[in-house]
């Protein structure tokens, strides 16, 4: 009697949480995946079996360069958080010796994770605006005579907002992954003559690869379907695939929000799989 | 230690760098909070126009687009639900993660794909799954759903790495003398776990708090906060708009500072 317990007990301890994902995200996306194939009448879905809204994506050019623009994006931000990310985790993980004062700046990094994204992008309309903050400074130092328009609505508002918002989630990985290293690898690599550079490169680098690829693989797939930074920062001529499906969604297209959905989420597997095949990440889970 | 003969370079490059990166993070907030205490004639930029309380004030008069008051007291509740149910699920099934048992990856992946599924699809899809269904979306039942997929996952992963560190050793003894397993979460366990749970708990609040993407498809006829701010950056054209982003801020600021108070008095009372 307690012995068949013992076995079952995991799995009724593993019920609500199982049942949360099958309700609200396996279920939800079954039926993304159905009504890709329905049609739509011009004000309401109508169950179907058709590839029209794949076709219909597929030959459109609209599609391919909105892709091409979430690439660009995706392509950008990865970097700058990395860029950012690296310098910033690798701050904290050697130069700071006080594991309180370690833990003072790790939050402060992180408390702005906490707070609401759209408040967070409206706080650079004060900064980037046409009488913003930056441009009053330039404006004020005689660089420019003329307010400087594409700080804000642009492609680089956008780039410089999803950078502000998706950086945490780059360096709370590799920040991990650095305080991982054994600090005798390093003592051992400069005891046989390694030079700072040489340590960053051959002994550091490859090991915090594993905080890389998951940093990575959150911001490539937050990015991947982003659409309120899209709008609130890129003003009305930018575009995502995120939004492109908000667009439909707002005009009840749904069949085709969704078509444009399945293509969204194997595009994102693909890039995940990607990661995953550069980087081993399982040591770190 | 190691790269302290190179301090006097590479560690001043490197502290200038991180000043300025928390400048790039906090700079823009701070420009709000500012330009939410202009007095009455003050606008949407600098220069700082005066000085005043009259733009909080603002905030809860009843608006144009709608009531703030509502949408907090709707994110409050929800915020609540979300917490508790986030805790109890990532309980149970950290417990569950100490044995093995057949299907534990499996639902480990799931919960990580959760997390990486792009937002815009949770909300769509839980979106459609009610309207094929044929029922009505609403903050508390779509909405709430909508959340947890988002906060279980944090709060689950966090579970995983405290009973990693649990030492089974006290259970053991309390098992030895005669306590039942409920008996032995309830008196050993859960003790042990209270400061990881109301950290856990407070991340899930504010993360709920604050989530838009989810939520915007499937909050129903009501808003939540975050959309009601959304709707909000479209219409006014005042700084109300900043003192509305510096009250939610402020009020984010408080639940991280009562978690991080409240989990470091529970375990320095435990050693």
């Amino acid at each position: 009697m307690y012995k068949s317990w013992k076995i079952l007990e995991p799995y009724l301890l593993i019920t609500p949480q199982t049942l949360v994902f099958l309700l609200f995200l396996v279920f939800p996306i079954a039926m993304i995946v159905m009504v890709s194939f329905w049609q739509f009448n011009g004000y309401a879905m109508v169950p179907a079996l058709t590839l029209d809204n794949y076709i219909g994506i597929f030959t459109s050019q609209v599609t391919l360069a909105t892709y091409l623009n979430t690439f660009k994006y995706v392509a950008l931000v990865w970097f700058f958080c990395l860029m950012i990310a690296f310098p910033v985790a690798y701050f904290l993980a050697f130069y700071i010796q006080s594991q309180i004062w370690q833990i003072i700046l790790f939050l402060i990094c992180t408390v702005p994770f906490w707070t609401s994204n759209i408040i967070r992008m409206i706080s650079w309309i004060p900064v980037l605006g046409k009488e913003g903050l930056l441009n009053q400074l330039l404006m004020g130092l005689h660089l420019t005579n003329a307010p400087v328009e594409w700080f804000l609505y642009s492609d680089f508002a956008v780039v410089l907002g999803m950078v502000h918002l998706f950086n945490f989630f780059m360096i709370a990985p590799i920040f991990n992954s650095l305080m991982r290293i054994d600090r005798n690898l390093i003592t051992a690599a400069q005891d046989m003559g390694a030079s700072g550079l040489q340590v960053l490169k051959e002994v550091i680098l490859p090991l915090s690869a594993p905080g890389i690829a998951i940093g990575s693989i959150f911001v490539v797939t937050l990015v991947m379907g982003e659409f309120v930074t899209v709008r609130l920062m890129g003003g009305g001529q930018s575009a995502s695939v995120g939004k492109l499906i908000q667009t439909q969604i707002n005009s009840l297209q749904y069949p085709l929000a969704a078509a444009n959905a399945v293509i969204l989420l194997i595009v994102t597997l693909t890039l995940v799989m990607g990661i995953l095949r550069v980087v081993d990440i399982r040591k770190e889970l | 230690m190691i790269f302290m003969q190179k301090r006097a370079l590479s560690f001043y490059v490197l502290a200038i760098f991180f000043g300025l990166f928390v400048l790039f993070l906090y700079g823009p907030m701070i420009a709000i909070f500012m330009l939410s205490l202009q007095g009455p004639e003050g606008q949407l930029t600098f220069p700082l126009r005066g000085f005043s309380f009259y733009w909080l004030g603002q905030v809860f008069q009843e608006q144009r687009v709608g009531s703030f008051v509502d949408a907090f007291g709707r994110s409050f509740l929800l915020g609540i639900a979300v917490l508790l149910l986030s805790v109890v699920v990532s309980v149970m099934a950290g417990l569950a993660f100490r044995s093995r048992f057949k299907g534990a990856s499996l639902l480990f992946y799931l919960t990580i794909s959760s997390l990486i599924v792009p937002s815009v699809l949770i909300s769509l899809g839980i979106g459609i799954a009610f309207q094929v269904m044929g029922i009505q979306t609403d903050w508390f039942s779509s909405g709430l759903g909508a959340h947890l997929t988002w906060t279980v996952p944090f709060a689950f992963l966090i579970m995983l790495g405290v009973f990693n560190r649990f030492n089974p050793s006290y259970e053991e003894a309390a098992r030895d003398l005669g306590a039942s397993d409920g008996k032995t979460f309830q008196e050993v366990v859960l003790p042990l776990i209270a400061p990881s749970l109301i950290g856990i708990g407070l991340l899930a609040f504010t993360l709920s708090y604050d989530e838009f993407t989810r939520t915007s498809l499937v909050s129903g006829q009501d808003n939540t906060l975050p959309l009601e701010i959304f709707g909000m950056t479209t219409n006014v054209t005042s700084p109300a708009l900043y003192a509305l982003g510096t009250l939610t801020t402020l009020f984010s600021f408080s639940m991280i500072a009562i978690a991080f108070t409240t989990f470091s008095v529970f375990s320095r009372r435990q050693q």
